[in-house]
C-alpha cells in the first residue's frame, strides 16, 4: 500500500519526534529563563524578554523559521568577511535539524515564558508566606512549595504547547530536514501518490496527538490528585 | 545590509500583504459561518451528531496545517481523473481555492470548538428567563446565547484570529505570492535574504498587533455589556 515507503516514514516518525522533543526542552529552558527575565529582572532583562515574546508572537513561524535559517547564516557570514581581508572564502552554512531544534525552540520558548509568567503569578502568596514562616527558606521552598504548585498552574499551557510544537515540525520540511512531512513528500513525487502519503503523515500526527493527549490525562490526574479540582 | 531592492520591491511587497489580508478575512468569514452551526449542534444537538463533529474537529486540530494543505493540493492530482468526471477538478487546478478551502477548514474547527466552550459557560437562568418570555428555541439562540457566547469567546478568538493571519503565510509554499510567498521569491532572485524576510517580518508584526488593538477595543466594549454597572 506504502510502496515499500513503511521504513522511511518510520524513519522520518523518529525525526518529527526527535525535532520535537529537541525544540520542546529549548522551549522550556527560554521559557523559566524568559519568565524569570519578566518578573524578577532588572530593566534590561526584563525589556530583552518583553521585546523577545513581542517579536516572536508577530511574525509566522514560516518567516522566522527561514530568518533563521537563511539570514542568520548569511549575517555571519558578511560580519566575519567584513572583519578582515583573509577571511573572505568564509562560508557558514546550518546543518538543517541543529536549526530546525534551535529555530522552533526559539520561537516557542515565547510562548512557554508566558505559561510560566502566568503560572507563578497563580501562587497564592500566602502559601509562600506560610512556607516561610515555618521557617523554610531557599532550595526547600522553592522545591517542596512553590515548584509543584507551579508545575500544576503551567500543566495546560504546557500541555497545549507540546501538541503545537509537535505540529510545528512540520515545518521543519521547508528547511529540507528529513522529518515526516518531507518524506511523505519525496514518497508522493517518486510514486506520483500525493493523496496516499500525505494521509499516511496526517494519520501519523493524529495517531501522536492522541496518545499525547492520552499521557496528558494521566499527568493530570497525577499533578492533580489531592486537591479540591482533583476531587471532582 | 542593502536595503535598496527592498525599497523598490515594496509595491509588489505591499500586494503580497494585500493578498494575505484578503485571504484571511475570506477564510475567517467563512469558517465563523460554518463554526456556528456546528458549535450550537455540538452544544445541543444529539450524541451521534456531537460525536461526528468533534471527530472532524479533532481530525483538524490534531494534524499540521501544512500536512492539510498538502494533502487537498498534491493530494488531489492523485484523482485528477475521477474528478474531472464529476466536474470538480477547475476548483482544485487553483492553489488559491485549494488554500481557501484548507483554511476555512481549519479556522471552522477551532471556531468551533472555541464557540462551543462559550456557549456551555452562557448560564441555564438566562435559557430559563427566555423561556418565560414565551422565546422560542431559534429566538433564544439568536437574541439571548449566541450575543453572550460571542462576547466570552473572544479573547480566545482573538488569539485565533492572530494565529490564523499567521498561518495564511503557508500559502506561499504552494506557490500563492502573499507576502510571505513574495518575499521569498524576492529574497531567492537578489539574495537578500535577510533584508526581504527581515522587511516582511516588520509588515506581519505591523499588522498583528493593529489587529491585537482593534480586538482588545471589542472586548473591552463587550465586557461593558457582559458584567454591567
Amino acid at each position: 500500500m506504502l510502496d515499500g515507503y513503511g521504513p522511511m516514514l518510520f524513519k522520518g516518525l523518529t525525526a518529527t519526534l526527535g525535532v520535537a522533543v529537541g525544540a520542546y526542552c529549548i522551549a522550556l529552558v527560554l521559557g523559566v529563563l524568559g519568565a524569570t527575565a519578566k518578573l524578577e529582572g532588572g530593566r534590561v532583562t526584563k525589556g530583552v524578554a518583553e521585546a523577545y515574546t513581542f517579536v516572536i508572537r508577530g511574525v509566522p513561524e514560516l518567516i522566522l523559521l527561514l530568518l533563521v535559517f537563511f539570514a542568520i547564516p548569511t549575517l555571519i557570514q558578511s560580519i566575519v568577511r567584513s572583519i578582515s581581508p583573509e577571511f573572505v572564502n568564509f562560508r557558514l552554512e546550518l546543518e538543517p535539524f541543529t536549526s530546525a531544534v534551535v529555530a522552533l525552540g526559539f520561537i516557542y520558548g515565547a510562548s512557554a515564558t508566558e505559561v510560566f509568567r502566568g503560572a507563578i503569578q497563580a501562587i497564592p502568596l500566602g502559601q509562600l508566606e506560610a512556607a516561610r514562616a515555618y521557617g523554610m527558606y531557599g532550595r526547600v521552598l522553592v522545591v517542596q512549595v512553590a515548584l509543584p504548585q507551579l508545575l500544576r498552574f503551567a500543566l495546560s499551557g504546557l500541555s497545549n504547547l507540546w501538541l503545537i510544537v509537535l505540529k510545528a515540525t512540520a515545518l521543519a520540511s521547508v528547511i529540507q530536514v528529513v522529518e515526516l512531512m518531507r518524506v511523505a513528500n519525496l514518497a508522493a513525487g517518486a510514486t506520483n501518490k500525493p493523496f496516499t502519503f500525505f494521509l499516511a503523515a496526517a494519520c501519523i500526527y493524529l495517531a501522536i496527538s492522541a496518545v499525547s493527549l492520552v499521557c496528558i490525562k494521566f499527568i493530570e490526574v497525577y499533578s492533580f490528585r489531592g486537591t479540591e479540582q482533583g476531587a471532582k | 545590509m542593502n536595503f535598496g531592492p527592498v525599497i523598490d520591491g515594496l509595491p509588489v511587497l505591499l500586494q503580497g500583504l494585500a493578498v494575505t489580508l484578503v485571504l484571511t478575512v475570506s477564510t475567517l468569514l467563512f469558517g465563523l459561518l460554518i463554526a456556528v452551526p456546528l458549535a450550537v449542534a455540538r452544544w445541543s444537538g444529539p450524541k451521534w451528531l456531537s460525536s461526528l463533529i468533534w471527530c472532524f474537529t479533532f481530525c483538524v486540530r490534531g494534524t499540521p496545517l501544512l500536512v492539510q494543505l498538502f494533502l487537498v493540493y498534491y493530494g488531489s492530482g492523485q484523482f485528477r481523473d475521477e474528478l474531472e468526471a464529476i466536474g470538480l477538478w477547475w476548483f482544485f487546478r487553483e492553489p488559491w481555492n485549494c488554500a481557501l478551502l484548507t483554511f476555512t477548514l481549519s479556522t471552522a474547527a477551532y471556531t468551533t470548538e472555541v464557540l462551543r466552550g462559550a456557549l456551555m459557560a452562557v448560564s441555564n437562568s438566562q435559557l430559563e428567563a427566555g423561556f418565560a418570555y414565551g422565546f422560542t428555541g431559534l429566538q433564544k439562540l439568536r437574541f439571548i446565547v449566541l450575543p453572550q457566547a460571542f462576547a466570552y469567546a473572544l479573547p480566545t478568538y482573538s488569539n485565533d484570529i492572530i494565529f490564523h493571519l499567521q498561518a495564511t503565510s503557508f500559502a506561499s509554499l504552494i506557490t500563492i505570492e502573499d507576502l510571505a510567498g513574495v518575499a521569498s521569491v524576492m529574497a531567492n532572485k537578489t539574495y537578500l535574504h535577510y533584508e526581504f524576510y527581515l522587511t516582511a517580518a516588520a509588515m506581519y508584526l505591523v499588522v498583528v498587533y493593529s489587529v491585537l488593538f482593534a480586538l482588545k477595543r471589542i472586548e473591552k466594549s463587550l465586557r461593558r455589556f457582559l458584567y454591567p454597572g
